[in-house]
């Protein structure tokens, strides 16, 4: 693999006070490709995407984008990024196109308004697109957000359950969407995710996180293998219930 | 200009947008801009008449009442356009996604100040047209001075209001009262209706520390006097500079602080 890779985090540490929330968190994610998170609830996810986009300064550790280092060179590397969560909303007064509009500003895109068309027809949101935020369905949320997320036609773009609230059509489009965008343009995608069939399909590679820890990793099909069940969401269920050593 | 200083004008100048999208979506907000500080004309308007026939302080300087009303709503104007809009973004939790993206936590304040300089015009305009056609008090008789005083008080509510949206990011939306109970704590020092040498000799020491004792000593000096000091606009001017500088700088802290104890991506109502 030529270039920098999309990402690359060692020795990731985060802590508050005495509680650890991630240690010892070290993995490459090459352009392309695209990597799972998995964990239960408290497991780190949510803290370790947050390091990696830069909104929580971890405790130790580097993080290194395309070759930046997020931390010191944060303002560099944020162009480069975007992400879309459920935990955070977008202001819901303004409409869909507002709030893109608004997006496109910060993150510097050229001719908004064509990118939002774009991503309008893409996501099925060109119905919305004059409907305030706060006033859509918790689906139409989420790929509202998801817009906003490719706004900037993200080199790394970083996914915290990306289809939460959808049904499963609208759900099993954007997946296809995502992996269109993402073989498209190259960009590294790391993807926190419940949905053991969502990260089957999408990810090259899954980290399996417990207490903060990578508990095991490798690819979807060789962690089934590896364990000996019928799907990751056996792997996991193990994991998470303590029944299996890597 | 550098490519650097170009990009965090439109960053500057999305943020901007934002909050006059978020102004043109709620008429309610509009008419709220204007509404409190006429309010508080129709108060100050009528007690001014009433004083100006029965007072010879007053009778010597009619509309003193009216400037002094005026002139405290910028600041008080000035400080909630920088906290109350701030807090936009928590109640709407969005602070995660602002600062995931390349804007800077001053490029905000700059936007912030912005707004608020828009907020505070159309509601203390509002106000002073009203003072002129009920009152026939025209505070733009003042001169070029006004716009010194409207600066100065400006820039301390600015002031204020950094600290106010420092405290609300640092404690979360419980210290939001604070935006409202900072300014009138400061109100009954600022000697807005009366001369700071009425306070105790303590308080008169602390009132010395705030720029809008000295511009309201010089609004008075002029409507009673018929003279510019410009001495006390240049002290409120430099003290303006220090708590503006400590007002940023306690603003970026408490930022970096919610970056280290991860409260950028949870906060909200």
């Amino acid at each position: 693999m030529s270039g920098p890779a999309a990402i690359s985090v060692t020795d990731l540490y985060k802590r508050y006070g005495t509680v650890t929330a991630v240690a010892s968190l070290s993995f490459d994610l090459a352009s392309g490709r695209v990597l799972g998170l998995l964990g239960g609830n408290g497991a780190g996810k949510t803290t370790t995407l947050a390091m990696l986009m830069g909104l929580l300064l971890p405790s130790g550790g580097s993080i290194r984008v395309l070759g930046e280092d997020l931390l010191r060179h944060r303002y560099r590397v944020l162009p480069w990024i975007n992400f879309s969560s459920p935990y955070v909303d977008l202001p819901h007064r303004l409409t869909v196109y507002q709030n893109l509009r608004v997006y496109a500003g910060l993150y510097g895109v050229r001719d908004a308004p064509a990118r939002i068309r774009e991503l309008a027809r893409d996501l099925d949101l060109e119905e919305l697109l004059d409907r305030p935020y706060g006033r859509l369905s918790a689906g139409q949320r989420t790929r509202a957000s998801l817009a906003k997320a490719l706004i900037n036609r993200p080199r790394l773009l970083l996914l915290d359950e990306p289809t939460a609230s959808l049904d499963p059509d609208t759900a099993d489009r954007l997946r296809t969407y995502l992996r269109d965008y993402q073989r498209a343009s190259g960009a590294g995608v790391v993807l926190a995710s419940h949905n053991m069939l969502e990260v089957e399909r999408l990810c090259d590679e899954v980290i399996m996180l417990r207490h903060g820890r990578i508990f095991d990793r490798g690819a979807p099909a060789d962690l089934v293998g590896r364990y000996a069940r019928e799907s990751l969401e056996e792997v996991f269920l193990d994991m998470a219930r303590g029944r299996s050593q890597p | 200009m550098s490519g650097g200083a170009a990009r965090s004008l439109r960053r500057i100048g999305a943020m901007i947008e934002r909050y006059l999208y978020l102004l043109k979506g709620s008429w309610p907000r509009i008419v709220e801009l204007a509404y409190w500080p006429t309010m508080q004309i129709v108060l100050w308007g009528f007690l001014s008449e009433y004083l100006v026939h029965h007072s010879s302080y007053l009778a010597q300087a009619s509309g003193m009442l009216l400037a002094a009303a005026l002139l405290w709503d910028v600041m008080f104007r000035g400080q909630l356009g920088v906290s109350v809009v701030f807090f936009e973004e928590f109640y709407s939790r969005n602070l995660g996604h602002l600062f995931a993206s390349p804007l800077r936590a001053y490029e905000l304040a700059g936007a912030l100040f912005v707004i608020s300089l828009l907020r505070t015009l159309v509601g203390s305009g509002m106000a002073a047209l009203f003072a002129f056609w009920f009152y026939h008090f025209p505070i733009w008789q003042m001169g070029f001075v006004l716009a010194a005083f409207f600066m100065n008080l400006i820039v301390m509510g600015w002031a204020i209001g950094l600290v106010v949206a420092g405290l609300v990011l640092r404690y979360g939306l419980g210290a939001e009262n604070l935006a409202w109970a900072a300014i009138f704590a400061i109100a009954p020092l600022s000697g807005i209706y009366y001369p700071i040498s009425v306070l105790p000799q303590a308080l008169q020491v602390v009132a010395h520390a705030l720029p809008a004792a000295y511009v309201f000593a010089a609004m008075r000096a002029l409507l009673f006097h018929h003279v510019v000091l410009y001495r006390p606009l240049w002290e409120a001017a430099g003290l303006n500079v220090v708590y503006l500088g400590l007002g940023l700088a306690i603003f970026l802290h408490t930022f970096r602080d919610a970056r280290v104890h991860g409260r950028l991506l949870n906060m909200g109502e």
